[in-house]
């Protein structure tokens, strides 16, 4: 006796959470019923091992058929064939595109391109994730990044209105497009240190901060080849961040500077005289970043630069977080009372950003 | 009554893909009803076309109003090549037809290809604007109400029975015309399905496909009483309280035909008189058991080849006269109100004579009125009276059984056949006793006993609801009894066997809460076991049926107190007996419209539809192996149910309906349709509040209206019969021909076949038994011929509807937001006749669709599995779409009646038909009726919101 065809459709579809998330890791159907059975759901249920076969093929059979839907959310929410209740519809969409923090750091910045995609093996070896479940999150970051691409507007709310994501889930991608659109470097053993938390953290100050739209004013030809407002990095500001060179190629300006930050923090620092030692070296250091955003390449290695031109140092001589937050907060402050300084908007929306993202940056 | 059919495309949305170059499409829309056609503009470069065409207008006949679908086609439109058909979508505009149902059909509906299944969706607005009374003398059934619900609809009340109506149809298959041989398998689909629909248009039930020729034996039947009429059989399974006075035990009757000796295939003579035959037969059963009526009453069929299985079943009952006469329903209703209430034991009272008795049965004094005499057991084929004390709760109870039979041709296979049927029976029976017995409990509801016939073997499936009725003696226990008494071992294997079974009883009873009062008066008729008798074959003493075989199942009846074990078969009886696993706690399961003992339900539905296809190895196949194969299947199947549902418990599933097919030499396939209900545990259970609710029934009647249903149509044609309770008497005392209580029939009867072999479809057409010619039309669905009376006046729905969240399941919003907010609105399905926790507040028609899906890429669509999950799916999708253009939003009595699968996976390739329908309806959530009734506080609502209260 063998089971030719076996199917169960419920007027509402059953969604098993379990069974979705052992999907969703890309567990072969015979895997799923191993992982379940040792889960101990027979005992629980009284059910046999056929019954659970039986069971997780039902299930990944629709969900088989939902991905296709999932790949566009709105059309989930619309089509007839599934009756799923809203909350249900939320659940599957939420968890489809939700992903692995060991997957997402692997191809954090990297171009979402076939070359990428051929790397998932290596990935999926070394994170120990499932090539298919790889595969569905590079596909996710992907098709995220195609919508999106060529969009006007908020990148968050263009993502939660395609893909009706949570306003978490939707930050996180906008994170994620805006370092493959950026190719910001983060795979560099230097940075192993950082959670995607950190990265997803300054993409966000910097979208907020750095790109066209964070400008705030609309451009005034609407029909000039103006970049994508979310996505790139405002290539004039970029080019201004030159201007900031003067505070350390001027020797006088960096000695007022050190002067004006050494005075207001002493007795408030216990790295105090680290900080002196060091601050014109620091110094340079995030001024220098600053004044090689002009080049690509030099954009990429944002992250690389901060860690070692600022992070390292600090490290390196123990700086309590605490006293890295009063030096920048005096340091950015200190400028304004430079007089002979003509940039200060510029400063301002330049260490701004750099200060929110060197705080999230400095930890073990 | 011409009318004017108008129709609107609208848009289109989610279209698939025609143009590769582009990606995208440019569709048209054709619109055909009868043989106009209309087309829309094309509209270019797009898959989510606005087409907002203008009205089409069809001026016709509102027979082909009746008759025909409207016929949507979406094409793609090509300059240099024929255009691409993107699919289909048909929309019965019956519903509009009936004066106070749907008013408009207007929302999203799939377009559906045979091949391809749905694809994209279109928006489409329907009117129907009827010119009334335009020939006085010519008389139209337009307008006559067809509903799938085998009870009276809970917002209508009974005023006349008419009878029992059919009608057969017979046409040839298109898939079989030699045009199919140059056509695609697209076009010869939709013929079929155009045929099939439009043939059910007239009538519908079941579609039968074998390996060869389609010959589709739909058949459907209705209302009847009164023995004067010639079939006095009801289709209605649950009754006003009051209606069934006695029952007298299942009447069947089965009939083995050979097809392709019908004389004039195309006509429908022979196929109606075979049945006349059956139905006659069941009649004179009935008539047997002193009853005058049959109740629950379907008639079925099984084809294999050319040979075919034609049953009918039924319960004979004895009804209250006085509901059977015209026009008095209402005035009797009030009159037995003023009576004393029957103490709910009434219909167990024995209607046969005493001394008389068909058969010989143990009778008891009524364990509750001590009065009247009742049988030791009772089997029935309609749901639970709803005064009925019951004991406990109730459980499902299945026979299954396997019988192989040589391949052989036509007579010798009918012949072999015929043979086999009567040991199929009594082994069913037997199985059926001996598992009830073992439940502990002694009555049998909603008994549907299913005969399929395949190329080499015989499957007989019956399921049934367990109950203990509280009129009704205790069941005695099992005995074993072995052959060989003197061997040591065996005996202690005996004995250890049967305290085995005491322990199941004793464990079943606690189970389901059997607790049956104790009773110190004496018994008449000892539960004590008889020594065993042989079963013996009667000839039947009804006239009808000359050769026809009888069983004497009472017998067999006896013998289940005894298990004889002498041989390995009946080692293997007992083995299956204590094989068969309760459901886990928590479950329930019952294949009536309720579960007898759990009546606080609460509003979690859950309807679904499971297939099991499992192909037997083909070696050296035993009737055991093939016996102990189908009974895991069944049993995997109910488990599987039970793992898939757990999160639902504490819960029931209801109205479980197994089919078993046999499609090829080897395989089987079974399909459940079902609902799984939640129920709250802690809710005090049987609050009996009948009395009240009586009373507040009674003055719902004041304010009733009639309905504008063709009245004079009725008494025209059919004289009214008041039935003579006087006859009655005489009739059941006459009736003392010996026939059992379950009674069984076959019969061979091939001596005026023709040899003509072709193939053909046959349809049985519903029609008025007595309107036969003329330009009355009647148009038939599964439907009581009731004169229906609106339980509530008009005024009254309508501000209930106009306070119920139409919106829910209102599909209308043309300007749906692009996104975000969810705008599918719910449509729930159920096979059972209401919804828990609702009221329902308006009939809007009938929905019945048959669809067949084929493809040539069975390995790439997921193998037979994924084809038909997304095929079911896509049918559930079809039949809400439907529902949600009418404003409804939910379909109640659903039932699959077909599905009929078929596969050849080395030509990768599969094909399905199925054919569904139920009831679509308006419900309102009792809480949201609250609010209502509290906002408008009107003295008119009050009867329909305590009318909500008795349907649960």
């Amino acid at each position: 006796m063998t089971s030719e065809l076996d199917i169960f459709v419920g007027n509402t579809t059953l969604i098993d959470e379990d069974v979705y998330r052992l999907w969703l890791d890309g567990y072969s159907v015979s895997d799923a019923v191993a992982l379940r059975v040792r889960s101990g759901i027979l005992e629980q249920t009284g059910a046999t091992a056929a019954v659970l076969q039986s069971d997780t093929m039902d299930h990944y059979r629709t969900f088989h058929m939902l991905e296709r839907l999932l790949h566009a959310p709105p059309k989930l929410l619309h089509q007839l064939i599934f009756q799923i209740p809203p909350s249900r519809q939320a659940l599957l969409i939420e968890r489809y595109y939700d992903f692995d923090e060991a997957f997402v750091r692997e191809v954090l910045g990297k171009k979402l391109s076939k070359g990428t995609k051929k790397d998932l093996d290596d990935i999926s070896t070394k994170t120990g994730i499932t090539l298919k479940s790889c595969r569905r999150q590079f596909d996710n970051f992907k098709r995220v990044f195609k919508v999106v691409e060529e969009m006007r507007g908020s990148l968050v709310d263009n993502i939660q209105q395609h893909f009706l994501l949570s306003d978490r889930l939707a930050r996180d991608y906008a994170a994620i497009v805006f370092f493959a659109n950026n190719r910001f470097e983060t795979g560099k053993k230097k940075l192993q240190y950082l959670s995607f938390g950190d990265f997803a953290f300054c993409a966000e100050l910097m979208i907020q901060n750095w790109t066209l739209g964070a400008v705030g004013e609309a451009p005034t030809d609407p029909d000039s080849q103006m970049d994508d407002m979310d996505m790139d990095l405002d290539k004039e500001f970029l080019q201004d961040l030159k201007e900031l060179k003067v505070l350390v190629a001027d020797k006088d300006l960096l000695d007022l500077h050190k002067s004006l930050v050494c005075t207001a923090l002493r007795g408030k620092l216990g790295v105090f005289s680290e900080m002196e030692a060091n601050f014109k070296n620091l110094s340079r250091g995030l001024v220098n970043v600053a004044a090689k955003l002009t080049h690509n390449k030099d954009v990429r290695d944002l992250f690389v630069d901060l860690v070692e031109k600022f992070v390292e140092p600090c490290r390196s001589d123990h700086w309590p977080l605490n006293d890295v937050r009063l030096f920048l907060n005096q340091y950015s402050a200190s400028v304004h009372s430079l007089d002979g300084f003509r940039h200060q908007a510029l400063w301002d929306r330049y260490m701004g950003t750099l200060r929110g993202c060197l705080l999230r940056l400095y930890h073990d | 009554m011409p009318g004017k059919l108008k129709v609107k495309i609208v848009a289109g949305r989610h279209l698939p893909v025609m143009d590769r170059a582009s990606d995208l499409t440019d569709a048209f829309v054709e619109v055909k009803f009868g043989n106009t056609t209309f087309k829309t503009d094309v509209y270019l470069k797009s898959l989510n076309p606005q087409w907002n065409s203008e009205w089409f207008k069809f001026e016709v006949d509102d027979e082909d109003l009746q008759d025909e679908p409207l016929q949507i086609t979406v094409l793609d439109h090509d300059t240099y090549s024929a255009n691409d058909a993107i699919g289909k979508v048909y929309i019965d505009i019956d519903p509009l037809l009936y004066s106070e149902a749907a008013t408009v059909i207007s929302g999203w509906f799939p377009i559906y290809d045979t091949i391809h299944g749905i694809r994209g969706e279109i928006n489409v607005v329907v009117k129907v604007d009827l010119f009334n009374d335009l020939n006085r003398f010519r008389q139209s059934s337009c307008g006559v109400k067809f509903f799938c619900t085998t009870s009276i609809p809970k917002c209508y009340r009974a005023v006349i029975i008419h009878g029992f109506v059919e009608e057969l149809v017979v046409n040839e298959d298109p898939e079989y015309q030699w045009i199919d041989r140059i056509r695609t398998p697209r076009a010869s689909n939709e013929a079929r399905q155009r045929l099939i629909s439009l043939m059910s248009g007239m009538g519908s039930g079941s579609a039968g496909k074998e390996g060869g020729p389609f010959k589709a034996l739909l058949r459907q039947q209705t209302q009847s009483a009164l023995e004067q009429r010639e079939f006095p059989f009801f289709t209605l399974t649950a009754f006003p309280p009051g209606f069934l006075v006695h029952v007298g035990g299942v009447v069947s009757a089965r009939s083995v035909k050979l097809l392709d000796r019908i004389h004039n295939p195309d006509e429908p003579e022979t196929r109606d008189a075979w049945w006349a035959e059956i139905r006659q037969e069941i009649k004179s059963h009935a008539k047997a058991l002193g009853c005058h009526a049959v109740v629950g009453y379907s008639e079925s069929t099984s084809i294999c080849e050319e040979v075919c299985i034609l049953s009918a079943s039924g319960t004979a009952a004895v009804l209250n006269p006085r509901f059977l006469q015209d026009g008095t329903v209402e005035g009797c209703l009030e009159q037995r109100l003023e009576e004393n209430l029957p103490p709910g034991c009434g219909f167990c009272h024995i209607p046969y004579d005493e001394l008389n008795m068909p058969f010989p049965a143990h009778l008891t004094y009524c364990y509750n009125c001590r009065k009247q005499k009742v049988p030791d057991v009772l089997f029935t084929t309609v749901d639970l009276p709803s005064d009925a004390t019951v004991i406990g709760k109730g459980c499902l109870i299945q026979a299954r059984l396997c019988r192989l039979k040589k391949k052989a041709q036509a007579e010798a296979n009918a012949t072999a056949i015929s043979n086999l049927l009567p040991f199929m029976e009594y082994e069913v029976h037997t199985q059926l006793m001996n598992k009830l017995k073992l439940k502990g409990m002694n009555a049998l509801f909603g008994l549907r006993i299913q005969i399929t016939v395949g190329e080499n073997m015989l499957m007989g499936l019956a399921s049934a609801t367990g109950v203990y009725l509280a009129a009704l003696p205790t069941p005695g226990g099992i005995q074993i009894a072995g052959k060989t008494p003197n061997d040591g071992s065996y005996e202690q294997h005996i004995s250890h066997m049967q305290k085995k079974i005491n322990d199941t009883i004793a464990k079943n009873k606690e189970l389901y809460e059997i607790i049956p009062p104790e009773i110190s008066e004496e018994i008449i008729g000892s539960p004590i076991p008889e020594p065993r008798q042989r079963s013996r074959l009667l000839r039947s003493q009804s006239e009808s049926s000359d050769e026809v075989t009888e069983l004497d199942l009472s017998h067999g009846k006896k013998d289940a107190f005894v298990l004889e074990i002498d041989d390995t078969d009946a080692m293997e009886d007992v083995h299956s007996l204590l094989t068969d696993v309760p459901p886990p706690s928590g479950f329930y399961s019952c294949n009536t419209e309720i579960m007898p003992g759990i009546n606080n339900w609460t509003s979690e539905i859950q309807m679904f539809t499971s297939v099991r296809v499992i192909r037997l190895s083909s070696l050296n196949l035993t009737n055991q192996a093939l016996n102990k194969n189908f009974n895991d299947l069944c049993e995997n199947l109910l488990k599987s149910l039970y793992f898939k549902l757990r999160s639902m418990i504490p819960c029931c599933l209801c109205h479980v309906n197994f089919t078993v097919s046999l499609p090829e030499d080897e395989l089987i396939q079974v399909t459940v349709t079902a609902v799984a209900i939640t129920f709250d545990k802690n809710q005090a259970l049987q609050t009996t509040k009948t009395l009240v609710e009586k009373s507040l029934q009674r003055a719902s009647t004041d304010n009733e209206e009639l309905l504008q249903f063709p009245l004079e149509l009725c008494s025209d044609s059919l004289p009214s019969h008041p039935f003579p309770p006087a006859k009655e008497h005489l009739e059941s005392a006459s009736s003392n021909s010996g026939i059992p209580a379950a009674q069984r029939a076959t019969s061979v009867d091939y001596s005026s076949f023709a040899d003509r072999c072709s193939s053909w479809i046959e349809l049985i057409k519903l029609k008025a038994q007595t309107i036969r010619r003329g330009s009355i039309k009647t148009n038939g669905r599964k439907s009581p011929a009731l004169l229906l009376k609106r339980h509530s006046s008009r005024t009254q729905a309508v501000t209930v509807e106009k306070a119920s969240p139409m919106g829910e399941g209102n599909f209308r919003n043309r300007s749906a937001p692009p996104c975000a907010s969810a705008t599918v609105g719910v449509v729930k399905m159920t096979p059972l006749s209401f919804i828990p926790g609702a009221k329902i507040t308006k009939y809007l028609g009938i929905i019945n669709m048959f669809f067949i899906r084929e493809t040539t890429s069975l390995r790439e669509e997921g193998g037979v599995s994924g084809f038909l999950h997304a095929f079911i799916a896509e049918v559930f999708a079809m039949v809400r779409a439907h529902v949600a253009a009418l404003g409804g939003n939910a379909v109640v009595s659903y039932i699959m009646k077909q599905c009929v699968f078929m596969e050849n996976p080395n030509k990768n390739q599969a094909q399905c038909l199925i054919n569904v329908s139920g009831d679509a309806v308006v419900f309102v959530r009792e809480s949201d009726l609250e609010v209502v009734s509290t906002q408008q506080p009107t003295a008119n609502l009050q009867p329909s919101c305590t009318e909500g209260e008795v349907t649960t």
